[in-house]
């Protein structure tokens, strides 16, 4: 049973707190293990052989192998250490915010282009009832 | 005695780094970005400080989830440039400034604020992309640094209220140092951005332009910010503004407001640059 924080109510975010922290811990020290060259390389030659050496559940495994970018955040990924698998294929920040947020990544740029997400009903999950409040 | 001349904050995002790493600053993206810096960096140069110290964040670099320290002072002669995952920037090896980082460590706990104190890390893009926007791509950076890094990574950071009377026990830590050192200090990070989850992407002028303002007009009030009020209003990754209040904290009352660019996007990130001097008496 999770305590309520007064953050739980952003929408489409996952903040890297003391629950995700506990059960993220390998998953994000597998990404750490990224910043090294050569493990790069043991990785892109066989992810799955690499994975092992990490004592990760099926669901982190699974989001991984399938380059599941937000499902990694559901299952305590850290943006600032799963990056680094994205960096491996080639990506940028901006492309997995783009897959993220579930739009192609010219949608997601155009959006970037045009000032970003407003804030504006993106505030609180449930914007109707609350969004007014706070102006 | 030394003296806090000015400060700088700005973003720290990435991407503009590898822009100037690959060359590709005049492009349509990046070009209105990279004018606005010329003014700061025409500024820096002329005030030719002699050590900056630079407050900022790791990302997964030098320190993983293993230890996390919330405050740490790097005391090393030199600080080499980290692999974030794609190889090391190719910008010159950091150099520090032992004597002042070794005093300000010692000054800082006695005043209570527990550093970590790091004799060896490399650094990331975190701090060099603040050198690069304010110096350039010259082959030595043009002054000794001394890393200050803030734990943003895991939750909780420590808060806007800390970070600010961090800055003014440097402050007083700075002008007990025997030598006529003339400082500058960054705040880097921010400004409204989120780089996670559905909401990646989002960005806060009104925000942003608040925050600006009352970095001269009201600090006090603004480093009662609250963690959710930046992770709502300004991104989850906002919540790095947490650091420039660590800069603010370290100059006086009186501080003057010299020169200001904003600029969205870069990449995912409303990119900021703000040039503050240091009109206190000391």
């Amino acid at each position: 049973m999770s305590k309520l924080h007064d953050y739980d109510d952003i929408p489409g975010t996952y903040v890297y707190d003391a629950e995700r922290g506990r059960i993220g811990y390998s998953l994000n020290m597998f990404c750490m293990s990224l910043n090294k060259v050569e493990n790069r390389k043991s990785f892109k030659a066989d992810a799955p052989a690499y994975l092992d050496r990490f004592p990760l559940t099926a669901e982190q495994r699974r989001t991984v192998l399938e380059r599941d970018w937000l499902g990694m955040l559901k299952v305590g990924g850290n943006i600032y250490y799963t990056i680094k698998i994205a960096f491996c294929d080639g990506l940028t920040f901006q492309d997995v915010a783009g897959m993220m947020s579930g739009v192609s990544k010219e949608t997601y740029a155009q959006m970037m282009l045009a000032g970003g997400r407003s804030p504006e009903g993106n505030r609180y999950k449930d914007s109707s009832a609350t969004e007014n409040q706070h102006g | 005695m030394a003296k806090i001349v000015a400060g700088i904050a700005v973003s720290h995002v990435p991407a503009i780094g590898v822009a100037m790493d690959k060359g590709i600053t005049g492009t349509p993206y990046w070009q209105p970005l990279f004018t606005g810096y010329e003014p700061a960096r025409e500024w820096l140069a002329k005030l030719a400080p002699d050590v900056a110290i630079i407050v900022y964040n790791d990302h997964a670099s030098a320190f993983s989830l293993e230890i996390i320290p919330t405050f740490l002072i790097g005391v090393a002669a030199q600080f080499p440039i980290a692999d974030e995952g794609f190889g090391p920037r190719p910008v010159p090896v950091v150099k520090g400034h032992p004597a002042l980082a070794w005093h300000l460590a010692e000054s800082l706990i006695l005043d209570e604020f527990d550093m970590t104190i790091a004799n060896e890390m490399p650094v990331d893009h975190g701090l060099t992309v603040p050198l690069s926007v304010t110096c350039g791509q010259p082959n030595a950076w043009p002054f000794p640094v001394i890393p200050l890094c803030v734990n943003v990574v895991q939750y909780p950071p420590p808060t806007g209220s800390r970070c600010y009377k961090l800055g003014m026990a440097i402050r007083r830590a700075v002008e007990r140092f025997d030598q006529d050192l003339r400082v500058v200090i960054y705040g880097t990070g921010g400004m409204s951005h989120q780089l996670q989850g559905e909401r990646a992407g989002l960005i806060n002028r009104a925000f942003d332009t608040a925050f600006l303002d009352g970095l001269t007009r009201d600090p006090v009030a603004l480093s009662k910010i609250t963690h959710t009020e930046y992770m709502r209003e300004a991104g989850s990754e906002g919540v790095e503004m947490v650091m420039w209040h660590v800069m603010r904290g370290a100059l006086g009352d009186e501080v003057a407001e010299v020169y200001r660019h904003y600029h969205v996007p870069a990449s995912n990130t409303a990119a900021g640059l703000m040039i503050l001097e240091n009109r206190s008496a000391a």
